[in-house]
């Protein structure tokens, strides 16, 4: 089995969440538990299922990450541009990382 | 501009106070995301790769300044600074948040503005052309038409789980840019023998993963039996078409599994029946919705306008611009204008919330307060006096909305793409805006002249692919992105589907594979005047396949 990470969605603003060791939602890549075998996968999409039951999450799915060197990546093209929480393009209107003001 | 009647009005009004009870009742538990989902499709939110995505409805793309401003202080207020402006006229805001929908809707319907029928199964929001109503070649004003589709179609109960979903596209020219020969259904008017007019209809169209060319089934609908003739296409759609495979769905796989003339005859059988009951059209409120559209008051002028001509004359930058977004009027001394929002290095579609802004000011200055959204990704301003194109030009250029490239290779239309769908294979907006560098040159732009260009992200061909001139399609090889090229499509009047050139490019190499295909256009071209379309028709594929693929020295085709 690959490693693998949790990710989902976040219910209530829809942003890209990965779930950490200490069972919480990070919206970092970074912070998110590495699942380096079946039984913590299965374990951790227990989780997932617990939480989208509680209106924190949507749509959880095991994602394949890549370790490297003490850095962990996600390996789909996809799942990278979900990761950086923004598309590959620079902003020329509007901005990636937040609303721009009233 | 059509306002809501007191119908339409209560009609909106409820439907975002039943959204927000169901975004209340689904963020305290009280329904499941599997129960939630279809609510909110049919409230036009979609979750997609970064986050939810709204989008809304803009009906036969026509806005009003009031409207305009309502989406920039919205993109401000709720969403990231910007829209995007999309293929079916509307308009999709990338990162609203659930919580916040409600009270989007409800600003939303304060300028009789909404996001229903922008998913689902159901009849879509209806296309019109966005020349409509100032075309010189017009009929008559599809807009019309759009609107009694309108409202015929919302929430009609027998058409609200069709197999899969409709889109109704009306032309009232005699050219088309409405691109209605690849619409399920695809409205055309004209005039019979008596000189009246009504509509030929064409079924079956539609790009996706089964690119297919309409078929006309009937070549003349007296308009007050527009509807019941639609109805009859829907029933038989709704009733034989499939449902046990998504793929398979669409109405153009039941007409071409049925053959189009055996269906033209079921349709026929059925509008027997129903022809003359209550959805026959009176003249009256045919008349009724007309008023609505009624063009502004025009001042009496001369078509020939010295200072333009003067500006023209003096100032090359804005000559450029007038020859490639500046349109003829149907009214003496007036002109359409084509905001391009393809500046090199920009997002197809996307305008921030000052552009709505300015557009919005500057439709009220020179535009009767009227927009225009265009299926091409672009905005029109749809009546401006040709004396006020110079200072339009200029304030246009002070924010970035002056590009001129209006039909040009630049004016791409891209799909989202992998920066921001969830169904999509690969990325759209970096390519077109490596293309879009590549040909900056204006110059260079004029002389290559007509070439349309559009860019899909996955096989489900948001972007028009199939019916480009040249077509990109981005598809995934072992987690990597390759671009697959077509040539000769069209959805025009002499609409066609692109042929697949050869093995797919990289995202390295796909640039320069257009780049090439240019070249061998300007090659081979025996005028200026002779399009790249017209070109391709006359010499095949294949000495396009030569240049991109037949020698050692060519560009190295990536694997298939």
């Amino acid at each position: 089995m690959s490693t693998q990470m949790v990710t989902a969605n976040r219910l209530t603003d829809g942003m890209v969440v990965y779930l950490t060791e200490g069972n919480d939602w990070a919206t970092q890549f970074t912070a998110g538990a590495v699942l380096a075998d079946k039984t913590g996968a299965e374990a951790a999409m227990a989780e997932a299922d617990r939480a989208a039951g509680q209106q924190k999450i949507i749509g959880p799915y095991l994602i394949d990450v890549l370790v490297e060197g003490g850095s962990v990546k996600p390996t789909s093209t996809r799942e990278r541009i979900r990761a950086d929480r923004k598309p590959t393009i620079t902003a020329d209107v509007g901005s990636w990382t937040g609303r721009i003001g009233d | 501009m059509y306002r809501y009647d007191e119908f339409d009005a209560t009609f909106v009004r409820e439907r975002v106070k039943q959204f927000t009870g169901q975004v209340e009742r689904r963020l305290a538990g009280e329904i499941t995301e599997e129960q939630f989902r279809p609510l909110r499709l049919q409230n036009g939110l979609y979750l997609q790769l970064h986050a939810y995505m709204l989008r809304i409805a803009v009906p036969y793309g026509t806005l009003s300044s009031r409207q305009m401003r309502k989406l920039g202080f919205i993109a401000r207020r709720f969403d990231r600074g910007f829209g995007h402006f999309t293929t079916r006229q509307n308009i999709q805001f990338n990162w609203p948040q659930l919580d916040e929908v409600p009270a989007i809707l409800e600003h939303l319907a304060e300028v009789e503005m909404h996001a229903i029928q922008t998913s689902g199964n159901c009849i879509r929001n209806v296309t019109a052309d966005h020349y409509a109503g100032v075309a010189v070649d017009e009929i008559e004003d599809p807009r019309v038409y759009a609107e009694i589709i309108r409202q015929w179609s919302t929430l009609h109960p027998e058409f609200a789980f069709l197999p899969r979903k409709f889109k109704i596209a009306v032309t009232g020219a005699s050219s088309d840019r409405a691109a209605v020969r690849v619409h399920d259904i695809g409205l055309r008017m004209l005039k019979n023998e008596a000189g009246e007019a009504g509509f030929e209809v064409w079924v079956g169209g539609g790009l996706g993963r089964t690119p297919i060319v309409g078929t006309p089934i009937k070549s003349f609908v007296p308009k007050q039996h527009l509807l019941s003739y639609l109805e009859a296409v829907l029933r038989t759609y709704n009733q034989l078409g499939r449902r046990d495979n998504l793929y398979k769905a669409r109405i153009k796989i039941l007409v071409n599994a049925t053959g189009a003339a055996e269906f033209g005859r079921l349709v026929e059988e059925e509008w027997q029946s129903i022809k003359d009951s209550a959805l026959t059209l009176p003249a009256e409120e045919i008349e009724r919705i007309r008023q609505y559209f009624a063009l502004p008051d025009y001042e009496s002028l001369p078509d020939w306008t010295p200072e333009f001509e003067a500006s023209r004359k003096a100032n090359p930058e804005f000559a450029r611009w007038v020859q490639s977004n500046v349109k003829p009027h149907r009214a003496a001394g007036y002109a359409i204008v084509d905001i391009s929002l393809k500046p090199e290095g920009g997002a197809p579609g996307d305008a921030s919330a000052d552009q709505m802004d300015i557009v919005a000011d500057l439709a009220d200055e020179y535009s009767f307060g009227e927009v225009r959204v265009s299926h091409h990704q672009n905005l029109v301003l749809p009546h401006v006096r040709k004396q006020d194109l110079f200072a339009l030009w200029q304030r246009l250029s002070g924010a970035k909305l002056a590009t001129a490239n209006i039909g040009f290779i630049t004016d791409i239309i891209a799909c989202p793409g992998l920066d921001y769908c969830n169904l999509a294979n690969a990325r759209a907006i970096p390519v077109a805006q490596r293309i879009g560098r590549l040909f900056s040159d204006q110059k260079r732009l004029a002389e290559i002249g007509d070439l349309r260009l559009n860019i899909s992200g996955c096989i489900n061909a948001c972007g028009h692919h199939h019916v480009a001139h040249i077509g990109i399609l981005g598809v995934d090889k072992h987690g990597e992105e390759f671009y697959q090229v077509t040539l000769g499509g069209s959805s025009r009047d002499d609409a066609s589907i692109g042929k697949i050139v050869g093995p797919s490019f990289s995202t390295e190499d796909i640039a320069g594979a257009v780049e090439t295909i240019v070249n061998t256009y300007l090659a081979a071209r025996t005028a200026e005047s002779e399009r790249f379309i017209d070109t391709y028709r006359r010499i095949g594929i294949d000495p396009f396949k030569e240049a991109l693929y037949g020698n050692s020295q060519a560009r190295r085709p990536a694997a298939e």
